[in-house]
Order: C-alpha cells, then structure tokens, then sequence
C-alpha cells in the first residue's frame, strides 16, 4: 500500500540525519533528538500564522463578511505581514518596571505550549517523547502559563495590567482543577497516562473513541472538556482578560512589538495544544475512524495519521472560535461561581459515576 | 487628565476614598475616549475593588452650541440642526421641530405627508433600533451581533438613501410634509424590510436574548424604580422597563398615531433585561405599525402649500415627540421675526444618563458597561 506522505518526511529526516552523522560522528547520538526538536520548533513557529489567518476567516464568515482578502490569495500573506510588522516595531519598557522580569515574562506561555506539543502524538512514530506519566507533565507544564501571565502583570508596573492579570491567573488555575478532574477520568478508563496509549486505546471502530465508549459520560466529560479547556485558554465567553470593551486592556498592555506577538502566538499555539488534547483523549487521535465498512474503512486507512490528527484538531479549533465569535461574555464573578459550584462538583460527580461504570464493566 | 480635586475629593463626589489602610477604593477614569461609552462621555468611578461605588458622568465634550446657532439661522435652516441632536433619530427630531412650526403657523399636513411621516418615522426607529442591538452585543462580549444588526440596519438606511439623498442626518421634513415626494420604489422596499424583519427578530432573539449567558449579564443589573424613574424624568424605554405606560405616540399622539393599532410594551422589574426586550419588542410593534401604513397608504399631495420662507408670529410653543430613545421636546420663544429668539431642546437621553449614579452604584465594572448599553443614550444629544 502506498503510505505517501508519511514517506517523505521519514526520508527528509533520514537524510538529513545520515548527513549529520556522516559529518559529524561523535554527535549522532544527539542528531535525531536535536533534528526532531528544531522541526518541531519550525511547525510551532508556522502554526500560529496559519491559525490567526483561519482565525480572522472563520470570525469574517460567522459575521456575513470575507475577512483578509488583498494580502495574498484570500489574504493568506496576512499573518505573516502582521507578524513582520510587529518584529519591526519598537519594543518599549514603562518607567518603573523590572527589566528581568519583563523580558521573561512572554517567554513562558510560549515555552510552555511549546514543552506540551512535545509530548503531542501526531502518528504512530510522529511523537517527539512519551514520558509514562504524560498527563501529569501536561498539567505541571499549565502552570508555566499562569506564572508567565502573574509574572507580565507585575512586571508592567501599572494596576490596570496587574488587575487583568490577577484576573486571567485566578481564571486560570481554577479551571486547571476542572481539567485535571476529566484527564483523571480518562486515566482512570484507561489505565494508562501515557498520551500514546491513550490513543492506541481508542483502537477499533468510531464508537471506540472515548468521547462514545463510555454510555453518555463520554459526550459529558467532552463538553465539560471544552468548557474548561476554552476557559483555561483565555479565549471564548471566558475572555475577560481580553475583554475590548472593557476597562484594563489586560495583562499585556504595556507589551508592544516582539514581545507582544510573543503573547499572541503563545495564546494560539496553547489553542491549538489544547484542541489536541482534546482530540487525543476524546476523539482518538491520530486513529482513522473505522465505521464497519470495508471499502470506506480502506480508504479511511490510506490516509496517513497525522492528517487525522489534524482534521480532528482543527475541528474542535473551529469549536473554540464558534463559541468565540457567538457568545457574550461571563462577568469574571459568575466565572468563578460557573468554576467551583457548578464544574467542580459536576466533575466529582463525573468521576464517581464513571468509576461505578468501570466497576460494574459497563463500557461498550 | 488630572482630576480636578476639591479638598482631594474629585469634582462631583460627595465624600473621598475611606482612609481605612484596608481598604481597596480607588478612582478610575472611564473615557472619554472608550469603547463603551455610547459616544464622547466621560465617567469618573469611585471603586471598591470591582465594585462601584459612586459615579460621576462628566458632560460637554460635544457640545457644539446648536441651541446658539439656532438663533442665527431661519428656522428652514435650523431644521438640518435638529438631525444632529440625536443622529440615530435624526428624521423624529426633524419632525418634532416641524411639528412646533406647524402649531405656530397654522399648517396642516395632507393625508399622504402624515402616512409618510409615521412611515419613515418607525423606519427611524427600527433603525436606531437595530443599531444598539449590534452596539449592546458587541459591548457585553458578543461581537457577531454588531454586524448581524447593521447587516439589516443597511437596508433601511438604502431605502432612506433614495429618499433624501442622506444616511445619518437626513434633513427630509419640513412644515406641511416633506420637501419631496417618495419615491416608487418605496413601497416594496418597505414590504421587503417588514419580511426580513421578521425572521431578523427571531434570530436576534435566538441569538442574544435567549443566551443563558446574556440573561446572567443583564437580569437584575441596574434595577430602576418607578418611583425614581419618574423623578429624575426618565422616557422611552427607560421609563417603561420601570413599569410606567407612557409613550408620546399613544398618551399624547401627534401626527395620525391614534389611527393606528399598536400595543407599548411595559416592563416589571426595571432592570437592563426589561430595557433591552422592550426595544426588540418596539421594534416589532414598529414593523406592525408599518404593516398598517403600507396597505392604506393614500395617494395625493404630499405637502401642504410651501412657503418661502417662514417667520413664527410672537409666542411660545412646545412639541414632544417619541425618538428612539424618550421624549423629545422641542420649545420655541418665537418675536415674529425670520429666526427664532430661542429654542430649547429637552433631550431625552440627559434624563435617562441621570439616573445612572442612582442605578450604578453596588454592581461591578462589567455591570456598568450592561448598564450604559441597555441606557441607550446618545452623547450629541445631551451635550447638544
């Protein structure tokens, strides 16, 4: 069977390794880690432009208008143009604020999605790492995210940026809680935190996924996924740190040029994690969905992985900015009530439920 | 800006911050350039945290002395300055003024100048209407509403386009009518928009106030009694969210409104949810109203014999009329001469932005943009 696409990166990456290795012997053991890093690296840099373009799109077609149209062809070049523009501009530092600290304050967020879409399983063999205890290093990693956040409030030296900032931090860790909560559930189904088997658990036909193996919990724990999950990322009804129309302009208002489009990608690439996340515990991952049909299940096949990978993806991307771009915005109080006397208890009900479940053996 | 301080108390607040080291107030400036303050307007918070605690609007940032420059014109001329009062009702204060010189001068207006009169008049309204339901949406988060509400705000203004030539300040009344006939096309334009309308409103309403989220937003935010709603002289929308039945068109009609069969639609609580479904409700008593206009609309003249030139014989005289956002009263102190001795406009929307301290104070930030946008105000109205 011809595999096409997943062959020519295997070669790209072959060649390029057996010239590292030809030339530089002694530092083959490190050529295939290093060489996977810097792709990957190039497929973060190159995602957030793409997804701002789909992003600008998908909110122009929801509002009756075309969006980018002039820069390159429907206004593909956008992004890139805005992203030069903002390399070009100059990066200014208010009076009073910790020069350290400011600086490292957007590298964070961009580290840290960065450090999650390692462990990220495109393919069977598309994973750059798959540390057993995968789930955990997701959740330890969300924290680089708030402290990045608390960090570039602070360091702006102004209260109304400390005030967004303390805002989007509380947002945030609370509905860290709730996604630990559903990634437990999952755990707890599978038996395993290793994001690989996670997916490979899903194996078998459609109803296989997780999101339709457990009766009605699985459609439930989703949509509890994809509440957090929206909220996590400061995106969506949940964007009060965000909020245009409001009073503070959010933790990154003193941020300009570089380390604002630091910020910005860093809020996309985290959108594009979590969406794979979401599709790697809930929608089977890189599996082709099997519907029982031979010929259509052949054909499902032929298509390499990662092309499911991302269509799943970017399809619950395309969830993320349907809520963005329809609902009015939570008033960061009723967050908070939404968070800890709604979602927490839900989710403690979620996991006593699944757990009877999984004791009386009733998945499908 | 520095606030100006008395004592170190900002202008217009009746006491400072507490001197308690605990406490968390503080003052913020709102405007006047933000995106939520309906137009150039300036409000100064006292805060506690995110809570408000007193509210001071600061006025005057559009003030362009029209009621001075009214006095130096005709009063032909000073009709194109009644569309800049409140723009988005620019053809009900046309009217309003039109209707004063009418009393003045004892002019009558024929059968098919009045239908058109209340034709384009609910057209006005559906119109500013549909402006601050994009407006509103886009301040509470929703930003899609903002372009589904001016998608079909577009036709109307088209159809108002090929009557008199404008979009915002139309300048198309006179006394005795209108300075020119409608167009053929108006007609079927009109029809066309009362069946986009309909299915417009049910989308909106599926859309943005059947929303659990909306609903949280503006249930029991900004509550207004009666009481106080009738003391600080609240119209339009403001005053019937409070439970109070008063509307010019039906309690005092001018023009042919008592011929028509149109219901007001009251408000229980007072809060910013009764204040925006009465406008979408307003908006659906304005399409009947059109529905009713259409199908008699009578042939004829369509103004009354026009003069060239109109000077007001010695007197006062007062008209009020239903704009969009209340009541808006047009008095003129006429000497008998070309140009008025006076005029003053009685804004509905200076009214309704008083009582804002009153409904403001306890609710949070986010709540004053919920407020500020179910207010409906217009900034060139109050500052005139």
């Amino acid at each position: 069977m011809n595999q096409l696409p997943t062959n020519t990166i295997y070669p790209v990456h072959n060649f390029v390794g057996d010239m590292v290795r030809h030339h530089f012997p002694a530092a083959a053991g490190y050529a295939n880690g290093f060489l996977t890093l810097v792709s990957l690296l190039l497929f973060v840099a190159l995602l957030p432009v793409l997804l701002i373009w789909l992003e600008r799109k998908v909110c122009a077609h929801f509002q009756a208008r075309l969006g980018p149209m002039r820069v390159g062809y429907h206004g593909l070049l956008q992004s890139t143009a805005d992203g030069l523009k903002l390399l070009f501009k100059e990066v200014l530092m208010p009076k009073g604020a910790d020069k350290f600290v400011f600086f490292l304050a957007p590298i964070l967020p961009a580290s840290a999605s960065f450090l999650v879409m390692t462990i990220l399983p495109f393919d069977h063999h598309l994973q750059v790492a798959d540390p057993a205890g995968g789930v955990i290093y997701i959740l330890g990693i969300s924290g680089l995210s708030v402290l990045g956040i608390l960090l570039a409030g602070w360091a702006s030296n102004n209260k109304y940026s400390l005030l967004g900032a303390m805002r989007s931090g509380a947002q945030m860790i609370s509905f860290e809680i709730s996604l630990a909560l559903i990634m437990l559930l999952i755990v707890m189904v599978t038996g395993t935190a290793s994001l690989r088997e996670i997916v490979l658990s899903q194996q078998g036909t459609v109803l296989d996924w997780w999101i339709f193996k457990l009766p009605v919990l699985g459609l439930v724990a989703f949509m509890m996924y994809m509440i957090s999950s929206t909220a996590e990322i400061n995106r969506g009804p949940f964007d009060i740190s965000e909020a245009e129309s409001e009073l503070t302009g959010g933790f990154a208002t003193e941020y300009s040029g570089i380390s604002f489009a630091m910020f910005f990608f860093a809020e996309f690439v985290n959108m594009f994690v979590s969406a794979g996340i979401a599709t790697t515990f809930f929608l089977g991952g890189f599996l082709a969905p099997q519907i029982g049909i031979g010929a259509i299940d052949a054909a499902f096949n032929f298509i390499p992985g990662f092309i499911w990978f991302f269509c799943k993806t970017f399809l619950v991307i395309f969830l993320y900015m349907w809520f963005r771009w329809t609902f009015p915005r939570v008033r960061v109080d009723q967050l908070m009530y939404l968070e800890w006397k709604m979602l927490l208890p839900a989710n403690i009900a979620l996991l006593m439920v699944a757990g009877f479940f999984l004791a009386m053996g009733w998945t499908l | 800006m520095e606030l100006l301080r008395i004592d170190n108390v900002p202008e217009g607040f009746l006491s400072g911050l507490s001197s308690d080291e605990t406490s968390e107030e503080y003052f913020l400036n709102m405007g006047p350039q933000h995106p939520s303050t309906h137009g150039v307007l300036r409000l100064v918070l006292k805060l506690n945290g995110e809570s408000v605690l007193d509210v001071v609007p600061h006025l005057g940032y559009v003030h362009r002395g029209i009621e001075k420059m009214v006095e130096s014109q005709t009063y032909l001329q000073n009709i194109h300055l009644t569309d800049r009062l409140d723009y988005l009702s620019s053809h009900i204060n046309n009217l309003g003024y039109c209707l004063a010189m009418e009393q003045a001068l004892d002019i009558g207006v024929p059968e098919r100048g009045e239908y058109i009169r209340v034709m384009v008049s609910e057209l006005q309204r559906i119109q500013s209407h549909l402006l601050w339901w994009g407006v509103a949406g886009m301040d509470l988060g929703a930003i899609t509403t903002f372009l589904y509400g001016w998608k079909e705000r577009e036709i109307i203004t088209d159809i108002f386009e090929e009557l008199c030539g404008a979009r915002l300040t139309m300048n198309f009344f006179r006394p005795g009518g209108s300075f020119a006939d409608v167009p053929d096309t108006f007609i079927p334009r009109i029809q066309k928009v009362i069946e986009i309308m309909h299915v417009a409103l049910d989308e909106y309403n599926t859309l943005l106030t059947g929303n659990i989220i909306f609903q949280e937003r503006t249930r029991d935010i900004g509550i207004l009694s009666k009481e106080k709603a009738l003391s600080y002289g609240c119209t339009g929308p403001v005053l019937r969210a409070s439970g109070v039945s008063y509307d010019v068109r039906r309690n005092d009609p001018y023009s042919i409104y008592d011929r028509f069969d149109f219901d007001i639609p009251i408000g229980t609580v007072g809060c910013s949810f009764d204040r925006y479904w009465i406008r979408m409700e307003e908006m659906a008593q304005s399409i009947r109203i059109l529905e009713q206009a259409v199908k008699d609309f009578p042939g004829g003249p369509y103004r009354s014999k026009a003069q060239a030139a109109y000077s007001l014989p010695q007197g006062s005289y007062y008209s009020q009329v239903e704009t969009a956002r209340g009541l808006l009263g047009i008095y003129i102190i006429a000497e008998g001469g070309a140009k008025p001795y006076r005029v003053k406009f009685r804004s509905p929307s200076f009214s309704n932005l008083s009582v804002l301290r009153e409904i403001a104070v306890g609710h949070k930030i986010a709540d004053m943009v919920t407020i500020l946008a179910t207010l409906d105000f217009v900034v060139p109205e109050i500052d005139r």
